[in-house]
Formats: C-alpha cells, sequence, structure tokens
C-alpha cells in the first residue's frame, strides 16, 4: 500500500525560536500585529508500507532519527493512503 | 607518531586549518585528512572540523551525522580515543547524539564571526587538561547555529560535563556576553565520556601569534597528549 505522509517539525514550546521573532517583527513593521507566530518545517513525501498503522511507525522513525531532532523539536505525523 | 586524524565532509572548510594548527605542535603528531568514504582506521584521535557539510540542509550538521563512517567515531569514542568536534563538528556529534544536547539558531537569527573570552570550566579532559580551571582564553567564533541547547541543564551541570563557558574578560558570564542565547552560556560540552567533546568556537584559528594568539593551541596539545598515553 502506498501512503502520503506529512510532517510537521516545530521547535518545542519555550525553545526561542528567532526566525519567528524576526518575522513578527517584520510583520509589525508592515502594520500587522499578530503574536506567538511559530515557523514549522513541513515534509511530504510518499511510503510504502503494509498498512496503515505500518506506514505511521516507519515515519515516526524517521522523525525520531533524522527529520527532527527530539532535543529540541516536537513533530506531527499524518499519513493517508494514495 | 600520534596520528590525528581530520574528518572530512562535503561543505568542511576548517580543515586544513586543523591540520596546520596540528603539524605547528611541538609534538610527535601528524595530521591526517581523512575523506568520509575513507577510514580512520589508525588514527589515534579525530577531530570533526568546522565548515558547512551538507550545505547545513534540514539541520546543520544533521546529514553528515548519519553518515557510516561515524560508527568508527562513535568507537573511537568507546575506545577512550579522543574525539573532539568543533563547531559543525560539534553539531554533528550532539546530531549523532555522540555528545548530548542540540544547536541551533543564533539568539540574533544573524551568522556571527566575533572572538569571545571563554573560562576554562574543567581541566578533566584531554582538550582542556593544558589549561587551568577558571582561566580566561580569548577564541573566536564564526557560526549561525551555535546556540546549545542543552535539553537537562543540571544535570550536565552537575556532572561537570561543562568544559568552556562565554564569559567578559574578567570571567564573568552573563547575557550580554552570550553570543548566541545557549543555554548556561556554554561555549563548549563534553559527552558522557571525558574524552569526547564539542565547542563551537574555533581554537585552530588561535594557534599562530600572527592569526591574533595562541590560546587555542593547548586544545591540540592536550589532545595529542592524551592521545599518546
Amino acid at each position: 500500500m502506498s501512503y502520503t505522509a506529512r510532517v510537521r517539525v516545530s521547535l518545542k514550546e519555550g525553545v526561542l525560536d528567532p526566525e519567528a521573532k524576526t518575522i513578527e517583527r517584520s510583520l509589525d513593521r508592515l502594520g500587522f500585529e499578530v503574536d506567538g507566530l511559530r515557523t514549522t518545517e513541513e515534509y511530504e513525501f510518499t511510503v510504502d508500507a503494509d498498512g496503515e498503522d505500518a506506514a505511521r511507525n516507519d515515519v515516526e522513525e524517521m522523525c525520531e532519527r533524522l527529520l527532527a531532532n527530539p532535543v529540541i523539536h516536537d513533530y506531527t505525523v499524518e499519513v493517508e493512503s494514495r | 607518531m600520534t596520528t590525528v586524524g581530520v574528518l572530512q565532509f562535503g561543505g568542511s572548510n576548517c580543515d586544513r586549518d586543523v591540520a596546520k594548527a596540528i603539524r605547528n605542535l611541538d609534538a610527535d603528531a601528524e595530521p591526517r585528512l581523512v575523506w568520509y568514504k575513507d577510514s580512520l582506521e589508525g588514527c589515534d584521535a579525530v577531530v570533526l572540523p568546522g565548515g558547512f557539510s551538507y550545505g547545513d540542509y534540514l539541520r546543520a550538521g544533521a546529514i553528515a551525522s548519519q553518515a557510516p563512517v561515524m560508527d568508527e567515531v562513535r568507537e573511537m569514542a568507546d575506545a577512550g580515543k579522543p574525539v573532539l568536534g568543533i563547531c559543525n563538528g560539534a553539531q554533528i556529534l550532539c546530531e549523532a547524539g555522540v555528545v548530548g544536547g542540540a544547536y541551533t539558531d543564533n539568539r540574533s537569527a544573524k551568522f556571527q564571526c566575533e572572538p569571545t573570552h571563554l573560562r576554562v570550566e574543567s581541566t578533566d579532559t584531554p582538550f582542556t587538561r593544558r589549561y587551568t580551571e577558571g582561566e580566561v582564553v580569548e577564541v573566536p567564533i564564526a557560526h549561525a547555529e551555535g546556540r546549545y541547547v542543552a535539553g537537562d541543564l543540571d544535570a550536565l551541570e552537575s556532572s561537570g560535563r561543562a568544559l568552556f563557558r562565554y564569559v567578559d574578560e574578567d570571567g564573568e558570564p552573563s547575557e550580554e556576553v552570550n553570543p548566541n542565547g545557549s543555554d548556561g552560556n556554554l561555549a563548549g560540552v563534553r559527552g558522557d565520556r571525558a574524552n569526547v567533546a564539542a565547542m563551537m568556537p574555533h581554537p585552530e584559528r588561535r594557534c599562530d601569534p600572527l592569526l591574533g594568539g595562541e590560546d587555542g593551541r593547548r586544545v591540540f596539545e592536550g589532545m595529542v597528549e592524551a592521545a599518546a598515553e
């Protein structure tokens, strides 16, 4: 079975996000008032696996080992059959 | 003769500086540049130098940390041989889990290249044995992702894994002299074992009076000395 995986990686709550702060300041200069802006990296790809649970397990392992750094990141995983 | 491997990845750019620093030591040691597809066999110590391996894709050091040669680095670390990561090399060691914690974007969100003052926190490692505890040295940084996140800072501090701390000229740490927002002003830390360390400042850039000083030289002197024991 083939699945589309979507992984979102963001800094953990409490870990400073300087890129987000810079973007917030820039929006502020344009006259927009925003708060709590966070940046997220999104990865989308196709995986083959024997069922949705297996696909999700594979993608979570990818997150633990490479796509995210568990010391500083939280991540979410979505898989859907193609 | 002590052989110090200097591990090169695509995008390493401080490899020759490190090799030159080792060659210029008054010691029976020679550097060996080792391409990541080759082997570290026969090396008594290894330095992972600075640079931008794999263009810093994904995260600085993340791709290089998965290279098969890192298994050899782990074996050397487990065997008690000195393993030192400098700048991008430090990021690679953390991404590989050889040293705890992680590096991420500087608080400034900018690349910073500037001299920093460091206080030596522990002399219990090959890299700091030639310094005295509390000594203040000047070594430059050059990085965009040098903010160290310890994970568990209390555990790190209480187990004596802090090696260098960003301080002012008088040896006082503060937010003002923390160039990148690192936890605990940490500029260098060791792993669970004392023979493994990661540091963002570049000691190889302070090994010649012509380059502004020799404060970094003893990092390599101590490393070579320990490797020969």
